[in-house]
């Protein structure tokens, strides 16, 4: 297996431009890794053959001296972001083998820089779910397994194919979404960085919907400098979005490697969730202690609000799909059940088309924005969501940042909470929060449990304060010092 | 708040997804217990407070009125499951 699957993208990079080795063979080597780890379930659609194409016009751009900030990297893409005639799918029959005939903007954004796509990578269903296992192609498994069991442990999600292939080298990074920690609990449970952006900061258009006043697109990657360097091209304002953000873009590797010393830092104290494990507990006080080292002043806050953004997100979440997802109907696109009438076929395509937790969460919406019970729920939901975006600002009078744990555990077995909805909701307990106040968060890989599986730490901005979090993270990265690496057990011989 | 089987059924209908009786009573148990957890939402005061659809403090831009993109209808129809020349085909509406 080549070497050159193992660069951080920076790294690939730099041996890109001094052609110390062409896109080409990059790409190849990580078409021949990606061929090898079928049994990950990663991608949902190779694409050598656009792979290649891409990477010999980048060599072409290259050897001309015209490269792009990204000329040359290989990508793997979450099959939620429309891909010009490659198929895309949300993880979901219904889709069937939907073709877009346009790009999304935030892809369009990472091929105008000169990036390689290498395929669509799997993810739940509309990025429904914190396993992977909504998924219409079946779970992806984490390329980890913890020291005891070799069973196979879910990646998170609904991010999973993305962190899974950055984590196990099959791609130097990958784009990825979070509508309440789709981006950040999966790289906690892959040892792999990832940022959920300021809301408006990366434009939706070209993204499928699941809720549209929760969702942000945001890089996987394995170093906090690739996710800033990912973000910095995936980010700008975009007219095809009425929600996307006209500020400018800056470039957010310049943070990496500024000091720390005198940011005021917060620890939520309502984050002390009952039960946390103990090795969580104990890496957020590593955590804490790192960045005290740095010269940061650590100060205790308050967040009051916090254990009731989960419930307020389910319904906020659901109620805006159920409005999304009116449009898989059968008639212009995707799969089509024919029935009697035309309400049967609705019913007979939205049926067959959609997966359990896609139709439970549809019901849901549903039936909180139906006559008689918008006001108890969603208008509640709503008036509960300004609370904790009020818990926030009132905490950013005070510090520079919020440092707390990603998930509220490491990766957990495939089916471990699949009887429970509830429970498997509960994974979002930490990251919820910041995607109902819109606000910018980091996850850094910073420890492995005593089973030997990744953990990740949590880092909370002002919004628009991506900078500051990179800058941070960067800290974190280095004073963790995180090199452990999955043994690649899922390899197969070409 | 638990819901029963018909409100299951009237839910399903109004969202479009088809719904076998026999799933009706299981499906009410199963949201019944989420929404019986999101019931917890009733603790929190929100005496005077506005809701919040958008965390975006910002006004979004306005752009002219005009058609920016269209006129291929061979793009528009490219994913049809049926098709007859430049329209959708779906099934009959009017008895």
């Amino acid at each position: 297996m080549s070497e050159l699957t193992r660069l951080t993208l920076k790294a690939a990079l730099e041996g890109l431009n001094a052609r110390r080795f062409s896109s080409v063979e990059l790409a190849q080597a990580h078409l021949e890794a990606i061929a090898a780890a079928r049994a990950l379930n990663a991608y949902v659609l190779e694409t050598p053959e656009k792979a290649l194409a891409m990477a010999e016009a980048s060599d072409l751009r290259l050897a001309a001296g015209e490269g792009g900030r990204l000329e040359g990297a290989t990508l793997g893409i979450k099959d939620l972001f429309c891909t010009e005639g490659v198929r895309s799918t949300a993880g979901s029959k219904i889709l069937g083998n939907f073709e877009p005939t346009y790009e999304s903007t935030v892809t369009a954004n990472l091929w105008r820089d000169g990036a390689v796509m290498l395929g669509k990578l799997n993810m739940d269903e509309f990025a429904m779910g914190s396993s992977n296992e909504t998924s219409a192609f079946g779970p992806v498994v984490n390329p980890w397994r913890s020291r005891a069991t070799n069973r196979p442990l879910s990646p998170g999600g609904s991010s999973g194919g993305s962190a899974a292939a950055v984590a196990a080298d099959l791609a130097l990074g990958a784009t990825a979404t979070d509508t309440g920690g789709s981006i950040r609990q999966p790289a906690s449970l892959t040892g792999t960085v990832g940022i959920k952006p300021t809301y408006g900061r990366c434009s939706r258009w070209g993204i499928v919907a699941f809720a549209s006043s929760l969702d942000q697109a945001g890089p996987i990657a394995k170093t906090v400098e690739d996710a800033a360097i990912l973000l910095t091209s995936m980010a700008g304002h975009d007219p095809k979005d009425s929600t996307s953000l006209p500020v400018a873009t800056p470039d957010f590797a310049a943070f990496v490697g500024r000091p720390v010393k005198g940011l005021r830092i917060g620890v939520p104290r309502e984050y002390r969730a009952d039960g946390m494990p103990a090795e969580i507990e104990a890496l957020w006080e590593r955590g804490v202690a790192w960045l005290r080292d740095a010269g940061c002043e650590i100060v205790d806050v308050s967040l009051p609000h916090t254990r009731y953004a989960l419930p307020a997100y389910y319904i906020i979440a659901p109620a805006e799909a159920s409005s999304n997802l009116a449009r898989y109907d059968g008639m212009r696109y995707g799969l089509r059940v024919e029935g009697p009438t035309l309400t049967d076929t609705y019913e007979r395509t939205r049926a067959a088309g959609f997966g359990a937790e896609v139709r439970r969460r549809v019901l849901i919406g549903a039936y909180v924005l139906s006559a008689g019970y918008y006001d108890a729920y969603y208008l509640k939901a709503q008036k509960v969501r300004r609370r904790i975006a009020d818990d926030f600002a009132a905490a950013f009078e005070r510090v520079d940042a919020l440092l707390t744990p990603t998930a509220p555990s490491a990766a957990f077995g495939l089916g471990d909470n699949a009887a429970d909805p509830v429970a498997m909701y509960l994974n979002d307990v930490f990251t919820v929060t910041v995607n109902l106040a819109g606000l910018p968060a980091l996850s850094v890989p910073a420890g492995l449990d005593p089973q030997g599986l990744p953990l990740g730490l949590q880092l909370i901005g002002r919004a628009l304060d991506e900078g500051l979090l990179f800058q941070l993270g960067a800290v974190l990265e280095q004073a963790a010092d995180f090199r452990a690496r999955p043994e690649p057990w899922w390899r197969t011989a070409a | 708040m638990a819901i029963d089987a018909a409100t299951v059924r009237k839910v399903a209908r109004l969202a479009r997804i088809g719904v076998d009786e026999a799933a009706l009573e299981p499906l009410a148990a199963e949201l019944s217990r989420i929404l019986a957890w999101i019931e917890q939402l009733s603790e929190v005061d929100t005496e005077g407070v506005a809701p919040m659809a958008s965390t975006e403090a910002v006004a979004l831009p306005m752009r002219e009125d005009v058609v920016t993109e269209g006129g291929d209808p061979r793009t528009v129809l490219a994913n049809a499951s049926r098709v007859d020349r430049n329209f959708f085909v779906v099934p009959k509406v009017v008895e």
